[in-house]
């Protein structure tokens, strides 16, 4: 039972010489609200994107439901992983992703978008893809742009189909990456709301924002990235309200400085 | 000095000129979907993960790239006999040397569409557990296709046009016809203006029904 539905074990991640960031463990249990918070180039992005494995973490496992991803592999003396692609894919259905930039298919259109997945990886029947696919739609309250293409929708609505698009493929798991940071301040309220929906619901999710206010609200727990780690993590009054430790003060102060 | 047009020896002609459309036809047909479908084969091969499969890519585009077609019809026609004992008929030959240098010059071009393809696309499509092969059909290729379209159609020109350097191994196509006929009644002014006419006339229309088909994929702008 006590098993958690995600472990980051010993994590590192460098790109060329530069370390980005090392040793990062990390237990998300069923139902957790992970908020990650830090300066630009702390490496919040590169940690979500190996969750999934965008990116490859240079050492460490990622454990899922008690099961590590990757298999160990003796090399040249020196004990490497190696991530076969089916293990990947499998993986990636459990663990959904919604990305800064939105990255819906132009050519498809938002139902196309939501189906996607469900036809192409779960092999679903259209017609079955298609209910689903706009029941989807309907929970992020876009059912009447189910035939839109995503060129004639605006931000907040993009990012909502791609939201629909990652619940479609029922994953244990959502990886939000800076979902409100490419939209018109007058845009956020409308995404936010919606993950603020399937935080309610209970869903496991982990969020990377610049939204210090609504990772308030909406975190279970909150882990400040700096010096290559995480730098300082607890619940949202302990590391927004009260930080300990000086970067996370000197980071929230700056947040704070035109609050109102 | 006025001359006088005469057509009427290509009236009389006219199974032998229909004899070389449908011979420029047929050379074009199989061409272009060899030419650009095996192109699409070189380009996929360039961006493989086993390095012989992208030598052998970078190899054949630059080896069929930088040689002429004439040069390749002749040499598949003469030459590779006299290497192998096969028969080649000069279908076959113009065959090779067209669709051969026409998938290298395409190859490049499917290259530069598919590396137009916003990175997020491919991360996106994995990110629903989509595999390599799932993303490249369903997500990347639809749209790299689309924005190369203009260039395909420009090698599907050249294509039609590259299939009178056919004649030079004595294939049966528009300009062959023509220059017999030319040769026979000392009407070259007539027949080649004829035979461009007629080139015109083939080629146009398909040129506008890759427009249309533009405009078609254009909907979901």
């Amino acid at each position: 039972m006590d098993t958690p539905l995600l472990r980051l074990a010993g994590l590192d991640k460098r790109f060329g010489e530069r370390a980005v960031f090392s040793g990062v463990d990390l237990d998300v249990k069923r139902g957790d609200r992970i908020a990650i918070i830090g300066a630009s180039g702390s490496g919040k992005s590169t940690l979500l994107r190996c969750i999934n494995f965008l990116e490859h973490p240079d050492a460490g496992r990622v454990i899922l439901n008690g099961e590590p991803v990757g298999a160990e592999r003796q090399r040249a003396g020196a004990t490497g992983i190696r991530y076969d692609e089916g293990s990947l894919n499998r993986l990636r259905q459990r663990v959904g992703m919604v990305f800064q930039q939105f990255n819906l298919f132009p050519h498809m259109t938002a139902l196309g978008n939501v189906m996607e997945g469900l036809v192409t990886v779960k092999r679903m029947a259209r017609d079955d893809a298609a209910r689903l696919g706009l029941a989807e739609l309907a929970r992020v309250g876009l059912a009447d742009k189910a035939e839109a293409y995503p060129a004639h929708l605006s931000g907040g609505q993009k990012q909502r189909v791609a939201i629909a698009r990652a619940l479609a493929m029922e994953p244990e798991i959502l990886l939000f990456d800076e979902p409100t940071s490419a939209l018109d301040p007058a845009l956020v309220g409308e995404v936010l709301d919606a993950i603020q929906t399937l935080a309610a619901e209970g869903r496991t999710m982990i969020l990377v924002t610049h939204e210090i206010g609504f990772a308030y609200h909406m975190a279970t727990r909150v882990l400040f990235l700096a010096e290559g780690g995480i730098y300082e993590q607890g619940t949202p009054d302990e590391v927004l309200k009260a930080p300990r430790r000086p970067l996370t003060q000197a980071f929230i102060a700056g947040h704070r400085r035109f609050s109102f | 000095m006025t001359y006088r047009w005469d057509f009427t020896p290509l009236l009389d002609n006219w199974q032998a000129l229909a004899m070389g459309a449908v011979g420029t036809l047929r050379l074009f047909a199989v061409c272009l979907v060899l030419g650009l479908g095996f192109g699409l084969v070189v380009a996929l091969a360039r961006r493989s993960r086993w390095r012989a499969a992208r030598w052998f890519s970078i190899g054949f585009i630059e080896f069929f790239r930088n040689t002429p077609v004439l040069v390749q019809i002749l040499w598949f026609y003469f030459a590779l006999p006299m290497l192998v004992p096969v028969e080649i008929t000069p279908f076959t030959a113009a065959i090779l040397g067209i669709s051969l240098n026409s998938a290298a010059y395409s190859a490049e071009i499917y290259r530069a569409g598919i590396q137009s393809i916003e990175p997020g696309q491919w991360e996106a499509a994995r990110a629903i557990g989509m595999s390599g092969l799932q993303t490249l059909r369903r997500i990347v290729l639809p749209q790299a296709l689309r924005r190369v379209l203009p260039a395909l159609t420009n090698r599907g020109i050249e294509i039609f046009k590259m299939t009178t350097l056919a004649s030079v191994v004595a294939y049966i196509e528009l300009l062959h016809q023509g220059r017999l006929i030319a040769s026979l009644n000392f009407n070259p002014l007539e027949v080649y203006s004829v035979i461009g006419a007629l080139f015109f006339l083939f080629l146009y229309p398909l040129v506008r029904a890759t427009y249309a088909l533009e405009r078609r994929l254009a909907r979901s702008d």
